[in-house]
Protein backbone atom coordinates (compact mmCIF):
# COMPACT_ATOMS: atom_id res chain seq x y z
CA UNK A 1 0.00 0.00 0.00
CA UNK A 2 1.05 3.53 -0.59
CA UNK A 3 -0.67 7.06 0.24
CA UNK A 4 0.97 10.70 0.39
CA UNK A 5 1.92 11.78 3.77
CA UNK A 6 0.44 14.96 4.51
CA UNK A 7 2.21 18.10 5.60
CA UNK A 8 1.31 20.40 8.44
CA UNK A 9 0.74 23.19 5.83
CA UNK A 10 -1.62 20.70 3.54
CA UNK A 11 -3.47 20.80 6.74
CA UNK A 12 -3.78 24.18 7.00
CA UNK A 13 -5.17 24.89 3.56
CA UNK A 14 -7.70 22.44 4.44
CA UNK A 15 -8.20 24.16 7.74
CA UNK A 16 -8.86 27.62 5.75
CA UNK A 17 -11.90 26.01 4.41
CA UNK A 18 -13.64 26.34 6.94
CA UNK A 19 -13.56 30.18 6.46
CA UNK A 20 -16.07 29.09 4.13
CA UNK A 21 -18.56 28.32 6.91
CA UNK A 22 -17.87 31.38 9.10
CA UNK A 23 -18.54 33.79 6.06
CA UNK A 24 -21.88 31.95 5.75
CA UNK A 25 -22.92 32.72 8.92
CA UNK A 26 -21.65 36.44 9.25
CA UNK A 27 -23.84 37.23 6.14
CA UNK A 28 -26.78 35.05 6.82
CA UNK A 29 -26.31 36.08 10.59
CA UNK A 30 -26.27 32.47 11.54
CA UNK A 31 -24.31 33.26 15.21
CA UNK A 32 -22.69 30.17 14.19
CA UNK A 33 -18.71 31.77 14.58
CA UNK A 34 -18.51 31.12 18.28
CA UNK A 35 -19.12 27.51 17.65
CA UNK A 36 -17.59 26.86 14.60
CA UNK A 37 -14.15 28.30 16.12
CA UNK A 38 -14.73 26.07 18.94
CA UNK A 39 -15.50 22.89 17.12
CA UNK A 40 -12.50 23.31 14.57
CA UNK A 41 -9.83 23.80 17.46
CA UNK A 42 -11.56 20.76 19.19
CA UNK A 43 -11.28 18.91 16.05
CA UNK A 44 -7.64 19.28 15.79
CA UNK A 45 -7.07 19.05 19.27
CA UNK A 46 -9.05 15.75 19.82
CA UNK A 47 -7.60 14.28 16.89
CA UNK A 48 -3.72 15.33 17.24
CA UNK A 49 -4.38 13.69 21.19
CA UNK A 50 -6.06 10.38 20.00
CA UNK A 51 -3.26 10.16 17.15
CA UNK A 52 -0.26 10.74 19.89
CA UNK A 53 -2.57 7.99 22.21
CA UNK A 54 -2.77 5.18 18.66
CA UNK A 55 1.25 6.09 18.36
CA UNK A 56 1.56 5.31 22.09
CA UNK A 57 -0.32 1.79 21.91
CA UNK A 58 0.42 0.93 18.83
CA UNK A 59 3.88 1.40 19.64
CA UNK A 60 3.75 -0.35 23.15
CA UNK A 61 1.82 -3.49 21.57
CA UNK A 62 0.30 -4.78 25.04
CA UNK A 63 -3.07 -5.93 25.54
CA UNK A 64 -3.31 -4.14 28.72
CA UNK A 65 -3.31 -0.72 27.22
CA UNK A 66 -5.50 -1.44 24.26
CA UNK A 67 -8.25 -3.08 26.34
CA UNK A 68 -8.06 0.21 28.58
CA UNK A 69 -8.33 2.36 25.72
CA UNK A 70 -11.46 0.52 24.42
CA UNK A 71 -12.72 0.49 27.89
CA UNK A 72 -12.27 4.50 28.18
CA UNK A 73 -13.76 4.51 24.62
CA UNK A 74 -16.80 2.46 25.74
CA UNK A 75 -17.25 4.47 28.85
CA UNK A 76 -17.35 8.10 26.99
CA UNK A 77 -19.94 6.58 24.64
CA UNK A 78 -21.93 5.32 27.35
CA UNK A 79 -21.94 9.08 28.72
CA UNK A 80 -22.24 11.01 25.79
CA UNK A 81 -25.27 8.77 24.62
CA UNK A 82 -27.38 9.97 27.35
CA UNK A 83 -25.69 13.36 26.92
CA UNK A 84 -27.48 13.92 23.81
CA UNK A 85 -31.05 13.21 24.94
CA UNK A 86 -33.45 15.31 26.67
CA UNK A 87 -34.98 12.92 29.59
CA UNK A 88 -32.69 11.83 32.25
CA UNK A 89 -34.25 9.13 34.57
CA UNK A 90 -32.14 7.62 37.99
CA UNK A 91 -30.06 5.10 36.66
CA UNK A 92 -30.06 6.53 32.97
CA UNK A 93 -26.17 6.56 32.98
CA UNK A 94 -25.14 3.42 34.24
CA UNK A 95 -27.79 1.93 31.50
CA UNK A 96 -26.38 3.68 29.11
CA UNK A 97 -23.02 2.70 30.14
CA UNK A 98 -23.83 -1.18 30.91
CA UNK A 99 -25.24 -0.91 27.24
CA UNK A 100 -22.36 0.21 25.21
CA UNK A 101 -19.64 -2.16 26.60
CA UNK A 102 -22.21 -5.02 26.62
CA UNK A 103 -22.61 -4.88 23.00
CA UNK A 104 -19.67 -3.38 21.50
CA UNK A 105 -17.58 -5.60 23.77
CA UNK A 106 -19.72 -8.66 22.04
CA UNK A 107 -19.54 -7.31 19.13
CA UNK A 108 -15.87 -6.85 18.81
CA UNK A 109 -15.05 -10.24 19.98
CA UNK A 110 -17.24 -11.66 17.32
CA UNK A 111 -14.93 -9.69 14.67
CA UNK A 112 -11.59 -10.63 16.13
CA UNK A 113 -11.95 -14.04 16.64
CA UNK A 114 -14.89 -15.19 13.95
CA UNK A 115 -14.47 -12.65 10.90
CA UNK A 116 -11.07 -11.35 10.87
CA UNK A 117 -8.39 -14.26 11.31
CA UNK A 118 -6.55 -13.59 14.66
CA UNK A 119 -3.59 -14.80 12.77
CA UNK A 120 -3.71 -11.23 10.60
CA UNK A 121 -3.63 -9.18 13.83
CA UNK A 122 -2.13 -10.72 16.08
CA UNK A 123 0.86 -9.23 15.68
CA UNK A 124 -0.44 -5.86 15.80
CA UNK A 125 -3.66 -5.93 17.63
CA UNK A 126 -4.59 -2.35 17.86
CA UNK A 127 -4.26 -1.84 14.20
CA UNK A 128 -7.46 -3.56 14.10
CA UNK A 129 -9.37 -3.72 17.28
CA UNK A 130 -9.40 -0.03 17.75
CA UNK A 131 -10.81 1.61 14.77
CA UNK A 132 -13.39 -0.92 14.84
CA UNK A 133 -13.72 -0.60 18.40
CA UNK A 134 -14.43 2.93 17.29
CA UNK A 135 -16.81 2.70 14.32
CA UNK A 136 -18.94 0.42 16.39
CA UNK A 137 -19.05 2.60 19.07
CA UNK A 138 -19.74 6.18 17.71
CA UNK A 139 -22.98 4.34 15.96
CA UNK A 140 -24.22 2.68 18.70
CA UNK A 141 -24.38 5.87 21.00
CA UNK A 142 -26.32 7.27 18.02
CA UNK A 143 -28.95 4.16 18.39
CA UNK A 144 -28.50 4.04 22.02
CA UNK A 145 -29.38 7.76 22.56
CA UNK A 146 -32.39 7.85 19.57
CA UNK A 147 -33.68 4.96 21.75
CA UNK A 148 -33.54 6.26 25.17
CA UNK A 149 -34.86 9.92 23.98
CA UNK A 150 -37.75 8.38 22.09
CA UNK A 151 -38.72 5.80 25.55
CA UNK A 152 -38.99 8.66 27.65
CA UNK A 153 -40.41 11.18 25.24
CA UNK A 154 -43.62 8.88 24.48
CA UNK A 155 -43.47 7.29 28.22
CA UNK A 156 -43.76 10.86 29.26
CA UNK A 157 -46.42 12.12 26.37
CA UNK A 158 -48.69 8.96 26.64
CA UNK A 159 -48.54 8.87 29.91
CA UNK A 160 -52.08 8.10 30.06
CA UNK A 161 -52.07 5.36 27.80
CA UNK A 162 -49.70 3.47 29.87
CA UNK A 163 -51.78 4.16 32.83
CA UNK A 164 -54.66 2.87 31.10
CA UNK A 165 -53.06 -0.20 29.96
CA UNK A 166 -51.70 -1.28 34.05
CA UNK A 167 -55.99 -0.44 34.95
CA UNK A 168 -57.03 -2.64 32.66
CA UNK A 169 -54.89 -5.14 34.11
CA UNK A 170 -51.97 -5.15 32.12
CA UNK A 171 -48.57 -6.75 33.54
CA UNK A 172 -45.89 -3.34 33.30
CA UNK A 173 -44.28 -5.21 29.95
CA UNK A 174 -47.67 -5.52 28.37
CA UNK A 175 -47.88 -1.44 29.35
CA UNK A 176 -44.54 -0.96 28.40
CA UNK A 177 -43.77 -2.70 24.86
CA UNK A 178 -45.31 -0.76 22.42
CA UNK A 179 -43.49 2.13 23.59
CA UNK A 180 -40.49 -0.10 24.20
CA UNK A 181 -40.46 -1.43 20.62
CA UNK A 182 -40.93 2.09 19.36
CA UNK A 183 -37.93 3.22 20.69
CA UNK A 184 -36.17 0.29 19.64
CA UNK A 185 -36.85 0.93 16.53
CA UNK A 186 -36.46 4.87 16.51
CA UNK A 187 -32.64 3.61 17.61
CA UNK A 188 -32.24 1.48 14.70
CA UNK A 189 -33.65 2.57 11.82
CA UNK A 190 -30.64 5.18 11.05
CA UNK A 191 -28.42 2.26 10.59
CA UNK A 192 -30.95 0.72 8.76
CA UNK A 193 -31.53 3.58 6.40
CA UNK A 194 -27.23 3.87 5.84
CA UNK A 195 -27.00 0.15 5.00
CA UNK A 196 -30.09 0.98 2.06
CA UNK A 197 -28.05 4.14 0.69
CA UNK A 198 -24.51 2.98 0.94
CA UNK A 199 -22.22 3.25 -1.79
CA UNK A 200 -25.10 4.57 -3.89
CA UNK A 201 -25.37 8.35 -2.51
CA UNK A 202 -22.17 8.06 -0.20
CA UNK A 203 -18.97 6.38 0.14
CA UNK A 204 -18.56 5.42 3.47
CA UNK A 205 -15.47 6.94 5.30
CA UNK A 206 -13.38 3.33 6.18
CA UNK A 207 -13.65 2.61 2.53
CA UNK A 208 -12.48 5.92 1.25
CA UNK A 209 -9.62 5.83 4.02
CA UNK A 210 -8.53 2.23 3.24
CA UNK A 211 -8.92 3.19 -0.78
CA UNK A 212 -6.72 6.63 -0.24
CA UNK A 213 -3.85 5.05 1.70
CA UNK A 214 -3.62 1.98 -1.25
CA UNK A 215 -5.86 -0.74 -0.69
CA UNK A 216 -7.63 -2.42 -3.64
CA UNK A 217 -11.11 -1.23 -4.42
CA UNK A 218 -13.03 -5.03 -3.80
CA UNK A 219 -10.81 -5.28 -0.50
CA UNK A 220 -11.88 -1.94 0.39
CA UNK A 221 -15.65 -2.92 -0.27
CA UNK A 222 -15.34 -6.23 1.66
CA UNK A 223 -13.98 -4.59 4.77
CA UNK A 224 -16.85 -2.18 4.33
CA UNK A 225 -19.55 -4.57 4.20
CA UNK A 226 -18.53 -6.42 7.34
CA UNK A 227 -18.02 -3.03 9.28
CA UNK A 228 -22.22 -2.44 8.07
CA UNK A 229 -22.82 -5.84 9.41
CA UNK A 230 -20.73 -5.16 13.13
CA UNK A 231 -22.63 -1.67 13.11
CA UNK A 232 -25.93 -2.89 12.76
CA UNK A 233 -25.60 -5.63 15.59
CA UNK A 234 -23.82 -3.46 18.01
CA UNK A 235 -26.53 -0.74 17.07
CA UNK A 236 -29.46 -3.04 17.73
CA UNK A 237 -27.74 -5.11 20.67
CA UNK A 238 -26.74 -1.59 22.21
CA UNK A 239 -30.32 -0.02 21.83
CA UNK A 240 -32.43 -3.12 23.07
CA UNK A 241 -30.05 -3.34 25.85
CA UNK A 242 -30.45 0.72 26.64
CA UNK A 243 -34.51 0.76 26.41
CA UNK A 244 -34.73 -2.56 28.21
CA UNK A 245 -32.67 -1.25 30.88
CA UNK A 246 -34.74 1.88 31.03
CA UNK A 247 -38.02 0.08 30.98
CA UNK A 248 -36.77 -1.88 34.01
CA UNK A 249 -35.62 1.56 35.99
CA UNK A 250 -38.94 3.14 35.17
CA UNK A 251 -41.63 0.57 36.02
CA UNK A 252 -41.46 -1.01 39.35
CA UNK A 253 -41.92 -4.87 40.27
CA UNK A 254 -45.46 -3.67 41.60
CA UNK A 255 -46.22 -2.77 37.89
CA UNK A 256 -46.64 0.64 38.66
CA UNK A 257 -44.96 3.42 35.93
CA UNK A 258 -43.17 5.90 37.64
CA UNK A 259 -43.44 8.69 35.41
CA UNK A 260 -42.00 11.62 38.44
CA UNK A 261 -38.73 9.75 38.05
CA UNK A 262 -38.06 11.26 34.14
CA UNK A 263 -37.15 14.76 33.92
CA UNK A 264 -36.54 16.87 31.20
CA UNK A 265 -33.17 18.65 30.29
CA UNK A 266 -32.06 21.08 27.64
CA UNK A 267 -30.36 19.11 25.24
CA UNK B 1 -79.38 2.04 47.09
CA UNK B 2 -79.65 0.51 50.41
CA UNK B 3 -76.67 0.32 53.13
CA UNK B 4 -75.12 -2.90 53.31
CA UNK B 5 -73.35 -4.22 55.92
CA UNK B 6 -70.85 -6.76 55.13
CA UNK B 7 -67.21 -7.90 55.77
CA UNK B 8 -64.83 -5.47 53.50
CA UNK B 9 -64.38 -6.23 50.05
CA UNK B 10 -61.47 -3.59 49.68
CA UNK B 11 -59.44 -2.24 52.45
CA UNK B 12 -57.29 0.37 52.17
CA UNK B 13 -55.40 0.97 55.92
CA UNK B 14 -53.22 4.07 56.98
CA UNK B 15 -52.45 5.28 53.39
CA UNK B 16 -49.84 7.65 53.44
CA UNK B 17 -48.21 9.41 50.22
CA UNK B 18 -46.12 12.59 50.44
CA UNK B 19 -44.83 14.99 47.26
CA UNK B 20 -41.29 14.95 46.51
CA UNK B 21 -40.87 18.03 48.75
CA UNK B 22 -42.01 16.21 51.88
CA UNK B 23 -45.79 17.60 51.50
CA UNK B 24 -47.98 15.04 52.90
CA UNK B 25 -50.54 14.02 50.32
CA UNK B 26 -52.33 11.34 51.76
CA UNK B 27 -52.37 11.31 55.75
CA UNK B 28 -53.18 7.64 56.93
CA UNK B 29 -56.01 7.31 55.24
CA UNK B 30 -58.08 4.47 56.02
CA UNK B 31 -61.60 3.44 53.98
CA UNK B 32 -63.25 -0.21 53.89
CA UNK B 33 -65.59 -0.62 50.63
CA UNK B 34 -68.48 -3.64 51.41
CA UNK B 35 -69.68 -6.24 48.41
CA UNK B 36 -72.38 -4.55 46.89
CA UNK B 37 -71.60 -0.85 48.33
CA UNK B 38 -71.35 2.38 46.67
CA UNK B 39 -68.67 4.68 48.25
CA UNK B 40 -68.54 8.35 47.00
CA UNK B 41 -65.42 10.39 47.77
CA UNK B 42 -65.85 14.19 47.61
CA UNK B 43 -63.99 17.42 48.57
CA UNK B 44 -62.50 20.34 47.53
CA UNK B 45 -59.74 20.17 44.74
CA UNK B 46 -56.63 19.08 45.97
CA UNK B 47 -57.79 16.84 49.13
CA UNK B 48 -56.12 13.92 47.78
CA UNK B 49 -59.61 12.61 46.28
CA UNK B 50 -57.63 11.31 43.09
CA UNK B 51 -54.53 10.40 44.64
CA UNK B 52 -56.85 7.79 47.06
CA UNK B 53 -58.20 6.18 43.92
CA UNK B 54 -54.67 5.76 42.81
CA UNK B 55 -53.91 4.52 45.53
CA UNK B 56 -56.73 2.23 46.18
CA UNK B 57 -55.84 0.76 42.17
CA UNK B 58 -52.01 0.18 43.50
CA UNK B 59 -50.84 2.50 40.84
CA UNK B 60 -48.47 4.79 42.56
CA UNK B 61 -45.92 4.03 45.37
CA UNK B 62 -47.41 4.51 48.62
CA UNK B 63 -44.85 5.40 51.79
CA UNK B 64 -46.61 3.24 54.65
CA UNK B 65 -50.03 1.51 54.59
CA UNK B 66 -51.68 -1.48 52.66
CA UNK B 67 -54.68 -2.38 50.53
CA UNK B 68 -56.42 -5.62 51.23
CA UNK B 69 -58.68 -7.51 48.81
CA UNK B 70 -60.92 -10.07 50.12
CA UNK B 71 -58.38 -9.67 53.67
CA UNK B 72 -55.92 -10.26 50.82
CA UNK B 73 -52.61 -8.64 50.70
CA UNK B 74 -51.70 -7.95 47.26
CA UNK B 75 -48.39 -8.85 46.26
CA UNK B 76 -45.77 -7.70 43.47
CA UNK B 77 -46.58 -10.53 41.27
CA UNK B 78 -50.32 -10.63 42.13
CA UNK B 79 -51.12 -6.48 41.13
CA UNK B 80 -51.91 -7.05 37.38
CA UNK B 81 -54.46 -9.55 38.63
CA UNK B 82 -55.83 -7.52 41.37
CA UNK B 83 -55.95 -4.67 39.19
CA UNK B 84 -58.42 -7.18 36.86
CA UNK B 85 -60.44 -7.14 39.86
CA UNK B 86 -60.00 -3.69 41.20
CA UNK B 87 -60.63 -1.26 37.78
CA UNK B 88 -59.80 2.18 37.68
CA UNK B 89 -61.18 4.27 35.19
CA UNK B 90 -59.38 7.52 34.38
CA UNK B 91 -61.17 11.37 34.54
CA UNK B 92 -60.19 11.21 31.09
CA UNK B 93 -60.88 9.08 28.86
CA UNK B 94 -57.84 6.86 27.20
CA UNK B 95 -58.18 5.12 23.95
CA UNK B 96 -55.56 4.15 21.74
CA UNK B 97 -55.91 4.83 17.77
CA UNK B 98 -58.29 2.41 15.78
CA UNK B 99 -61.96 1.47 16.18
CA UNK B 100 -64.12 1.17 18.93
CA UNK B 101 -63.97 -2.59 18.86
CA UNK B 102 -60.53 -2.66 19.00
CA UNK B 103 -60.42 -0.64 21.75
CA UNK B 104 -63.06 -3.01 23.92
CA UNK B 105 -61.23 -5.79 22.74
CA UNK B 106 -57.41 -4.66 24.65
CA UNK B 107 -57.74 -5.67 27.37
CA UNK B 108 -58.15 -9.39 26.43
CA UNK B 109 -54.61 -8.85 25.00
CA UNK B 110 -53.49 -9.04 29.03
CA UNK B 111 -52.67 -12.46 30.89
CA UNK B 112 -54.87 -11.61 33.50
CA UNK B 113 -57.94 -11.41 30.97
CA UNK B 114 -57.08 -14.77 29.30
CA UNK B 115 -59.47 -16.72 30.53
CA UNK B 116 -62.05 -14.25 29.26
CA UNK B 117 -63.18 -13.29 25.71
CA UNK B 118 -64.73 -10.14 24.06
CA UNK B 119 -68.74 -10.83 24.39
CA UNK B 120 -69.98 -8.74 21.66
CA UNK B 121 -73.58 -9.43 22.38
CA UNK B 122 -73.86 -8.07 25.97
CA UNK B 123 -71.27 -4.98 24.36
CA UNK B 124 -74.61 -4.31 21.81
CA UNK B 125 -77.15 -4.69 24.66
CA UNK B 126 -75.20 -1.81 26.41
CA UNK B 127 -75.09 0.51 23.76
CA UNK B 128 -78.15 -0.03 22.12
CA UNK B 129 -79.48 1.13 26.22
CA UNK B 130 -77.26 4.32 25.63
CA UNK B 131 -78.52 5.06 22.39
CA UNK B 132 -76.22 3.29 19.79
CA UNK B 133 -76.62 0.78 17.59
CA UNK B 134 -74.06 -2.25 16.60
CA UNK B 135 -72.53 0.14 13.99
CA UNK B 136 -71.06 2.05 16.97
CA UNK B 137 -68.41 -0.84 17.35
CA UNK B 138 -66.66 0.37 13.85
CA UNK B 139 -66.69 3.93 14.58
CA UNK B 140 -62.92 5.46 14.46
CA UNK B 141 -61.69 7.09 18.13
CA UNK B 142 -60.59 9.85 16.33
CA UNK B 143 -64.53 10.79 15.20
CA UNK B 144 -65.79 10.38 18.84
CA UNK B 145 -66.47 12.94 20.98
CA UNK B 146 -66.24 13.44 24.16
CA UNK B 147 -69.09 12.24 25.65
CA UNK B 148 -68.92 9.15 23.69
CA UNK B 149 -64.98 8.57 24.45
CA UNK B 150 -65.59 8.21 28.09
CA UNK B 151 -69.21 5.90 27.27
CA UNK B 152 -66.25 3.20 25.20
CA UNK B 153 -63.37 3.66 28.26
CA UNK B 154 -66.69 2.66 30.66
CA UNK B 155 -67.52 0.01 28.72
CA UNK B 156 -64.44 -1.40 28.19
CA UNK B 157 -64.02 -1.76 32.27
CA UNK B 158 -67.49 -2.81 33.01
CA UNK B 159 -67.08 -5.85 30.35
CA UNK B 160 -64.33 -7.30 32.29
CA UNK B 161 -66.92 -7.99 34.93
CA UNK B 162 -64.66 -6.28 38.01
CA UNK B 163 -65.09 -6.79 41.68
CA UNK B 164 -64.90 -3.12 42.24
CA UNK B 165 -65.00 -0.22 40.12
CA UNK B 166 -63.10 3.20 40.59
CA UNK B 167 -64.28 5.82 39.29
CA UNK B 168 -62.43 9.27 39.24
CA UNK B 169 -65.06 12.18 38.11
CA UNK B 170 -66.60 10.19 35.44
CA UNK B 171 -69.26 12.48 34.35
CA UNK B 172 -67.07 15.99 34.74
CA UNK B 173 -66.19 16.48 31.21
CA UNK B 174 -69.91 15.41 29.43
CA UNK B 175 -72.69 17.27 29.39
CA UNK B 176 -75.95 17.08 31.37
CA UNK B 177 -77.97 14.03 29.13
CA UNK B 178 -74.80 12.55 28.12
CA UNK B 179 -74.19 12.31 32.60
CA UNK B 180 -77.30 10.90 33.03
CA UNK B 181 -76.90 8.36 30.55
CA UNK B 182 -73.73 7.17 32.09
CA UNK B 183 -74.91 7.52 35.90
CA UNK B 184 -77.63 5.35 34.20
CA UNK B 185 -75.49 2.58 32.17
CA UNK B 186 -73.70 2.63 36.15
CA UNK B 187 -76.41 2.01 38.35
CA UNK B 188 -78.05 -0.61 36.16
CA UNK B 189 -74.37 -2.27 36.17
CA UNK B 190 -74.49 -2.39 39.91
CA UNK B 191 -78.36 -3.74 40.16
CA UNK B 192 -77.03 -6.81 37.97
CA UNK B 193 -75.13 -8.20 40.97
CA UNK B 194 -75.20 -7.62 44.29
CA UNK B 195 -71.89 -7.95 45.09
CA UNK B 196 -70.11 -5.37 42.97
CA UNK B 197 -68.69 -2.67 44.43
CA UNK B 198 -67.81 1.37 43.02
CA UNK B 199 -66.08 4.40 44.80
CA UNK B 200 -67.12 7.42 42.49
CA UNK B 201 -65.06 10.99 43.19
CA UNK B 202 -66.64 13.55 42.63
CA UNK B 203 -66.99 17.23 43.15
CA UNK B 204 -70.86 17.45 42.42
CA UNK B 205 -72.27 16.56 46.01
CA UNK B 206 -75.90 15.99 43.87
CA UNK B 207 -74.19 13.10 42.17
CA UNK B 208 -72.39 12.06 45.01
CA UNK B 209 -75.79 11.60 46.86
CA UNK B 210 -77.76 10.18 43.52
CA UNK B 211 -74.67 7.37 42.81
CA UNK B 212 -73.46 6.19 46.29
CA UNK B 213 -75.23 4.79 49.64
CA UNK B 214 -71.70 6.29 51.57
CA UNK B 215 -70.38 9.47 51.55
CA UNK B 216 -66.62 9.82 52.60
CA UNK B 217 -65.40 13.37 52.87
CA UNK B 218 -61.27 14.68 52.22
CA UNK B 219 -59.41 17.44 53.00
CA UNK B 220 -55.79 18.53 52.74
CA UNK B 221 -55.00 14.26 52.14
CA UNK B 222 -57.01 13.42 55.52
CA UNK B 223 -60.84 11.90 56.04
CA UNK B 224 -62.64 14.97 57.63
CA UNK B 225 -66.35 13.40 57.34
CA UNK B 226 -68.27 10.41 56.62
CA UNK B 227 -67.87 7.27 57.33
CA UNK B 228 -64.59 5.57 55.89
Amino acid sequence: MSYHDLSTGDVTVAALLILINGAISLMLGLGLERRLFIATVRTVVQLLLLGYVLKWIFGARHWVAIVALMLVMSAIAGISAVRRTEHRYPGVWMSSITAVMASSWIVIVIALTGVISPSAWSSNPAQYAIPLMGMILGNTLNGISLGLDRLSEELTSRRGEVEMRLCLGATRWEAARPFVANAIRTGMVPIINSMMVVGLVSLPGMMTGQILAGAEPMDAVRYQIVIMFLIAAGTALGTTSAVLLGYRRLFNRRHQFLAGSIRRVKS
Amino acid sequence: MTEVASPPLLRAERLRRRADDGTLLLDDVSLAISPGESVAIVGPPGAGKSLLLRSLALLDPIESGEVTLNGVLISDDGVPDFRSHVVYVQQRPMLTEGTVRENLQLPFAFASHREQTFEESSIIEWLKSMGRDSGFLERTIADLSGGESQVVALIRALQLGPQVLLLDEPTSSLDPHTSSQVETLLKRWMSENGKRSMVIVTHNESQATRMSNRCVRLSGGRVVGGSP
